[in-house]
């Protein structure tokens, strides 16, 4: 039989029940819908912690200097100098898997031009800073391994010291900032990087040469770096390796014997965002799971509703067959019957799925990301709940006897 | 005598339920020549309804043969015998058995679609049988909207479309009134002048009046196998509309 004619009398007999075959959709409609709304979330929520812990900067490591201790109590990493500007300069020389290297110092200072002032966090850094992080120069230029050699009175702006001290617009380049008693020229304005993943606003800072930083702000350049050292890995692979390169390294610059506790600490922030982006992954496979499982009892409305169809509808049955329909063709009736109502179910799922995937985002200020290939699935998965679950109704229907279904009443 | 078009040779028919064993048909040998226009009488329970059945290609004989147009039925497998009801039979029922909310030419369609004739040739041959059963203007009618003569005659037409060999009428008048019946009968004798063969199942000696044959069967066994002059639907009909005046327009037939 003509599959496009079994399709029109498939499409005759769900319409001619709407509600009941609104309401026989309705599982598979929740179903899908909570797929692909738990998915949009999911992978935004991802693409989010992604895209946080890349404005980090990419493969970074970050070194601290060591803990005081006084009377039994430790200050913490970073409060005790143990790092030196030789240790900086072997981890960039000396160790193949680390690509570059940058101190970075810092001070809360404020900036003043002309009547307005604002208060930051300056660091005193090199021009490798900004390839660490990842941190294009929107405006200008970073200022350069010259501008360090020679402790250069120049400055990069974030984004927000800019609208604080300029306005929004304004281009400051080559505008003189003070920063405490001292003039800087504004070399180049950062671009906007936007939030931390812990909130922190990355655009309320300014940078200036770490020869610069020592001299005016910390007052003199000793023998130790009193911050921390970014250093970027040549690669992901490479960042694991790189952390215990370094490390070595460090150990035997400081002369720490075997058993000795280390003066500094690493950190990977590789490591964390992977742990992060697990915890997501975990959370939509959970959810997902959840929905198929609604998937499934969508099915079995669906058997439910076609067995009560095929009841319902014996005596058509037993007409279609004294007039010729072979028993395939009854079950190919039957089975498409079951594939339109899960089909159908399916496409209103996606639509409502896309639809409170983009109220939610909205309202709750959430990021989503609508997947091609999870609709797909979704939609070919009920397509498959409809094949499974009409099959046996279908048989059912098939392997009635014409005589019986003729004098059914 | 030629090949008969429908030939049984002591078919017998036995139902099982539970431990009991019913004895249907009990050798039942007949054979219909084409053209013949056939009643099969008998009491509820005599087996007329299960040599319906078999000879419908619906169920198959105990034992016994049955050729329908030269092939052996008896043997075929579900398929097969679909095929056969599908080209070689065409089915009256007492009910109609039309599909409800489906208009008269989509009814009439129905056999040929199961045959995979294309839409253009179905519309075609649909609306010819349904002016032959005299309703060209009750195409788009549905059964709900035709009145029972009017659904007996798409009945027919549907059980014509298919150009079949054989016309199996299961008590067709069982649910008309008599005048209503009698047109139905005009119209079967109409089919068996253009060559048709038709076999009907009734229990009104009446109705069979207008068979050119009637096999009475009783037990499940023939009784009696005569042929007759048939009386004709067609002065019967006039008699029938000179005794009583036709009834008003809109009662019995409830078309819009």
């Amino acid at each position: 039989m003509n599959p496009l004619v079994t399709l029109r009398i498939a499409l005759r007999a769900v319409l001619r029940n709407k509600m009941r075959s609104f309401l026989t959709t309705l599982g598979i409609i929740i179903g899908v819908a909570a797929v692909i709304a738990m998915m949009a979330i999911g992978a935004g929520a991802k693409a989010q912690v992604e895209a946080a812990f890349s404005a980090m900067g990419t493969n970074l490591l970050i070194v601290l200097p060591g803990s005081t201790t006084a009377g039994g109590s430790f200050g913490g990493f970073g409060t005790m100098p143990t790092l030196t500007w030789d240790d900086l300069a072997a981890i960039r020389n000396e160790v193949p898997t680390v690509k570059s290297a940058a101190p970075s110092m810092r001070s809360n200072q404020s900036l003043v031009s002309g009547e307005l002032n604002w208060t930051t966090n300056v660091t005193g850094t090199t021009p490798e800073y900004f390839d660490i992080r990842a941190w294009p120069i929107a405006v200008g230029s970073a200022f350069t391994q010259s501008d360090v050699d020679t402790a250069a009175k120049v400055v990069v702006l974030g984004q927000t010291v800019v609208d604080r001290l300029y306005g929004p617009s304004a281009n400051p380049v080559g505008q003189t900032v003070r920063i405490g008693n001292t003039p800087f020229v504004v070399a180049g304005v950062a671009a906007r990087k936007g939030q931390s993943a812990t909130g922190q606003d990355y655009d309320d800072a300014a940078f200036i040469p770490v020869t610069t930083f020592a001299q005016r702000i910390q007052g003199g350049l000793g023998k130790f770096l009193t911050g921390q050292i970014f250093v970027q890995a040549t690669s992901a692979q490479t960042t694991a390796r790189a952390l215990e390169d370094v490390r070595a390294l460090l150990r035997d610059r400081h002369r720490l014997g075997p058993g000795a506790d280390d003066d500094f600490s690493i950190r990977n922030l590789s490591e964390i965002a992977g742990a992060q982006q697990q915890g997501t992954e975990t959370m939509t496979t959970l959810l997902a799971s959840v929905a198929a499982v609604s998937l499934l009892v969508g099915g079995i409305g669906i058997m439910n509703i076609m067995l009560v169809s095929v009841t319902e509808r014996t005596r058509e049955i037993g007409i279609r067959m004294a007039i010729g329909a072979k028993p395939r063709s009854i079950l190919a009736q039957f089975l498409i019957e079951a594939l339109v109502l899960s089909l159908a179910g399916g496409l209103i799922g996606v639509a409502l799925g896309v639809g409170v995937a983009t109220w939610l985002a909205g309202k709750f200020r959430w990021p989503m990301q609508i997947q091609v290939d999870v609709i797909t699935v979704s939609v070919g998965f009920s397509a498959l709940v409809g094949v499974v679950f009409g099959l046996y109704p279908a048989r059912k229907a098939s392997r009635l006897d014409p005589i019986d279904a003729l004098r059914y009443e | 005598m030629g090949e008969g078009l429908v030939v049984v040779e002591d078919v017998h028919k036995v139902y099982k339920t539970g431990d009991v064993e019913v004895h249907a048909l009990r050798g039942v040998s007949m054979r219909v020549d084409p053209g013949e226009f056939v009643a099969i009488m008998g009491a509820s329970g005599s087996g007329k309804s299960t040599l319906m059945n078999i000879l419908g290609c619906l169920d198959r004989p105990t034992s016994g043969r049955y050729l329908l147009a030269g092939r052996e039925v008896s043997r075929m497998d579900r398929n097969e015998l679909a095929e056969v009801r599908n080209e070689v039979l065409g089915f009256v029922f007492q009910s109609f058995n039309l599909l409800a909310r489906t208009s008269a030419i989509e009814n009439v369609e129905l056999p040929l679609v199961y045959r995979g004739i294309g839409a253009k040739e179905r519309a075609r041959r649909a609306t010819a049988a349904l002016e032959r059963v005299g309703l060209a203007a009750r195409l788009d009618h549905t059964p709900a909207q035709l009145s029972g003569g009017q659904q007996q005659r798409v009945a027919i037409a549907r059980a014509l479309v298919g150009e079949p060999k054989v016309i199996l009428a299961d008590e067709p008048t069982g649910n008309l009134d008599s005048r209503t019946s009698i047109e139905v009968m005009a119209l079967f004798q109409e089919l068996g002048a253009q060559g048709i063969t038709v076999v009907l199942v009734t229990h009104e000696a009446d109705i069979a009046e207008f068979s050119s044959r009637v096999v009475v069967v009783k037990d499940g066994l023939i009784l009696s196998d005569e042929k007759q002059a048939p009386k004709d639907a067609r002065v019967a009909l006039a008699a029938a509309k000179a005794a009583a005046p036709p009834p008003p327009p809109g009662v019995a037939e409830r078309s819009p």
